[in-house]
């Protein structure tokens, strides 16, 4: 008999030819996530199975974050004999109180004692043991699992829901811009969720921002990073590109040039590290710059596809999104971000495509870009 | 100075003058502090000879510091610092008093003692909030209708920790006049400015502002004034402050007041001289550059709050940052909440001119070499960035 820690995964089970790749992928980062607890992961008919290790808590709460996982729980290998398997089975309910039900799963034919037998006989011994248990075969509050496989029996009665999505690495590399406030951070999950390898592209524009806005950006990088073995941030120098359109270009359209530059440089950054895609925060219509218009010109400046996973959530869902994810707190940290800098007081929200070479026409756009990208720091978080 | 450069680059010249903030420990305080861990750790309640040995030193430190304000007679309660000391003062001295009572606070004081006058408001009793003009001057007339009203206890700070005006304590004593109880907060202004512990009840100052460690401080008392403790337990500090002392602290501060008065007070002059000069070439080389507050000398030697017009003292603070000039942009325990200062808007400064301040804080080791490289920074930095104003 050994403690070991039962994964389930959701969406990967629908996969076709392909399944093994995902498989592997999700017990390769499972691995990852429990390698420093000293554990033993295996893949076994559909399942991941986590032994040998000491902290049985923290591995449940570590693979519980790793993307593609369903479900977790904390579970006892027995031997296939039903005496052991029913004695484990009541010292497991032996704390419990409540309604609760078994159920038992024999996918090893071969064992002697049918499903339905054993929920009767060890739902009954767990009544002896347990005055304070009734049987509920309806809604349950309590569910015990039996499982009898091939190579061991099963026995749990917890089942920890975990973030669900895609193994991480089986759905591409991708770019986030980072700002620092509410939005990004959601993003940049809701993308590393369906397995997209994610690396951070964050605007610092010194003087007018400062060593805790920076601290903050890594902060929250370093949040994100933990969903997905670390996440690497790329700093870009933005000041001198902001103060250039400060200086040549209408007021009014001075965001929306800024979030271009911004998209392009995003773009050479992300196409030097091999990914196929920017990922940003925006929601339709929340600031100016954020409207269908506006949008249509932020992207007319590059050729990789821009993921917006955010653009159908109110600023109330995603701020409990940023909660549940852990990143809320440390989003609403009051330190300035470029995009404050020189917001203009009355900011075009329909912009033409058409005006906009117009509205740069006094910028060498494409030494600006070169510049702010060959001056980027790379941290790794 | 090139943009987009965050971190100075090693080995550069740097200058820090933001010694209002805190200031870096002597020799002296460290060497006092490390042999009070390895030597002379007992506790200073114990019987035993070397723990009356470390209790002796905890008394010699008390009245070297009671001494330095001619407060012999007074007593002197050691505390984690200038905040523990200020709420103390304040909340510690009106629990003793009986029923509702009326105080008044200036309205330029620090958040500890702030805070401390906004508890009692909540718990019932009147606080009278005394304006100061344009120099950061107390209004003499409010205070002298509420001590008419029945004011029973008075606070006021020494030197402003964001603009360097002085409190005129001979004269609050005198207006006062024995009615109420004086509390000073002199964490700025200890020893940097004389004081005399006949002109306050209550004295609130910090090891850390003074070359000292953190996490010392002490409240001084007049003989004869009474207070109610904030902790409790067993006893320490003539039971108005239990815990086990800070020995280490208290070797340091000791160590600290001893370096800065040993060899007389030539230094304030000297400090003075340097605070001007740095006024003198940054007007150099900006021109525009005005003073917020009072006149530089007749101000505290090492505050200068500057407004440097059309440029956001945040985004000068982090041009200095790349230069290695460090300063800041008010009191360091509010510059994060990112508004503009209630000391400069108290003192009739309207909220867009305050957003342009900048505050110098310098101390008796800043180097006419940094004065120098400072305002050089300065001239270098406003004149690259008041090109791009907020339209």
């Amino acid at each position: 008999m050994q403690k070991v820690l039962l994964v389930r995964f959701g969406e990967v089970h629908l996969k076709g030819l392909n399944r093994p790749y995902f498989l592997r992928m999700l017990t390769e980062n499972v691995k990852r996530a429990v390698k420093d607890l000293g554990g033993r992961v295996w893949l076994s008919d559909s399942r991941i199975y986590v032994a040998d290790v000491e902290d049985m808590d923290e591995c449940a709460r570590r693979v519980s974050r790793v993307f593609g996982v369903y479900s977790v729980s904390p579970a006892l290998e027995i031997e296939k004999e039903f005496e052991p398997i029913a004695d484990a089975c009541v010292e497991m309910m032996r704390g419990y109180s409540g309604t609760f039900k078994v159920l038992a799963r024999r996918s090893d034919k071969r064992f002697p004692v049918t499903s339905q037998e054993m929920n009767e006989e060890i739902g009954g011994r767990i009544l002896d043991a347990n005055a304070n248990l009734k049987v509920d075969v309806h809604k349950p509050q309590h569910k015990l699992h039996v499982e009898i496989r091939d190579q061991a029996a099963y026995i749990c009665a917890e089942e920890i829901h975990a973030v669900g999505g895609m193994p991480m690495g089986t759905g591409g590399k991708a770019a986030l811009l980072l700002s620092g406030g509410i939005d990004s951070p959601v993003a940049g999950y809701e993308l590393m969720k369906r397995g997209v390898r994610t690396c951070a592209i964050h605007f610092q524009s010194p003087p007018y921002t400062g060593e805790l806005a920076r601290d903050k950006v890594l902060s929250l990088a370093k949040i994100l990073g933990e969903y997905g073995g670390g996440m690497k941030v790329y700093l870009v120098p933005f000041t001198k590109v902001q103060l250039e359109i400060h200086e040549k270009c209408p007021e009014g359209l001075g965001t929306l040039i800024t979030r271009r530059f911004m998209m392009r440089i995003a773009e050479k950054i992300a196409r030097g590290f091999g990914a196929q895609a920017l990922i940003t925060g925006e929601s339709l219509g929340q600031v100016a710059s954020q409207t269908m218009d506006a949008l249509g010109c932020t992207d007319a400046v590059v050729s990789m596809p821009v993921f917006r996973p955010l653009i159908g959530l109110d600023k109330i869902e995603i701020i409990e999104k940023a909660e549940k994810i852990g990143t809320y707190e440390t989003s609403i940290l009051p330190y300035e971000d470029c995009c404050t800098v020189f917001t203009p007081r009355h900011p075009v929200t329909k912009p033409k495509l058409s005006t906009m070479p117009d509205a740069e026409s006094k910028l060498d756009v494409e030494a600006l870009v070169n510049e702010a990208v060959e001056n980027t720091e790379v941290v790794v978080v | 100075m090139a943009f987009g450069q965050m971190r100075t680059v090693s080995g550069c010249m740097e200058a820090y003058l933001d010694n209002s903030a805190t200031t870096r420990p002597c020799e002296a305080a460290i060497s006092a502090m490390t042999d009070c861990m390895r030597e002379g750790f007992y506790n200073p309640s114990s019987v035993y000879r070397p723990a009356v040995e470390a209790m002796r030193q905890v008394r010699d430190v008390r009245q070297k510091l009671l001494a330095a304000l001619h407060g012999q007679e007074g007593d002197a309660v050691f505390t984690s610092g200038g905040t523990e000391a200020n709420n103390l003062a304040i909340l510690g001295s009106v629990e003793r008093m009986r029923g509702r009572q009326l105080v008044a606070v200036s309205a330029v004081e620090h958040p500890s003692v702030m805070e401390a006058f906004r508890r009692l408001e909540k718990s019932g009793h009147e606080v009278r909030v005394l304006g100061v003009n344009q120099q950061g001057e107390l209004d003499y007339e409010a205070l002298e209708r509420a001590l008419q009203d029945g004011a029973s206890l008075v606070s006021c700070m020494q030197v402003n920790n964001e603009t360097g005006a002085l409190l005129d304590a001979e004269r609050l004593y005198r207006v006062v006049n024995g009615r109420a109880l004086i509390h000073v907060d002199g964490v700025q202004g200890f020893l940097r400015v004389p004081f005399d512990m006949k002109w306050a009840d209550l004295y609130t100052l910090s090891g850390h502002k003074i070359h000292g460690p953190k996490g010392i401080g002490a409240l001084v008392l007049k003989a004869g004034v009474r207070l109610s403790p904030r902790q409790i337990g067993g006893g320490q500090e003539g039971n108005l402050r239990s815990g086990t002392e800070n020995t280490p602290g208290i070797a340091g501060l000791g160590a600290a007041i001893g370096a800065l008065t040993e060899n007389g007070f030539a230094w304030r002059d000297a400090l003075m001289e340097k605070k001007l000069r740095l006024i003198d070439l940054c007007r150099e080389r900006v021109p525009e550059v005005c003073v917020n507050g009072p006149d530089p000398c007749h101000a505290a030697p090492h505050i200068v709050n500057l407004r440097f017009p059309g440029v956001r003292g945040e985004v000068m603070l982090h041009a200095l940052e790349a230069e290695g000039v460090y300063v800041s942009t008010g009191s360091a325990c509010s510059s994060k909440k990112l508004k503009v200062s209630g000391v400069l808007t108290a003192m009739g400064i309207a909220p867009n001119v305050a957003e342009w301040a900048l505050r110098f804080s310098l101390s008796p080791n800043t180097t006419m070499e940094e004065i120098e490289y400072a305002a050089e920074a300065v001239g270098k930095c406003y004149n690259l960035l008041k090109r791009f104003q907020r339209r």
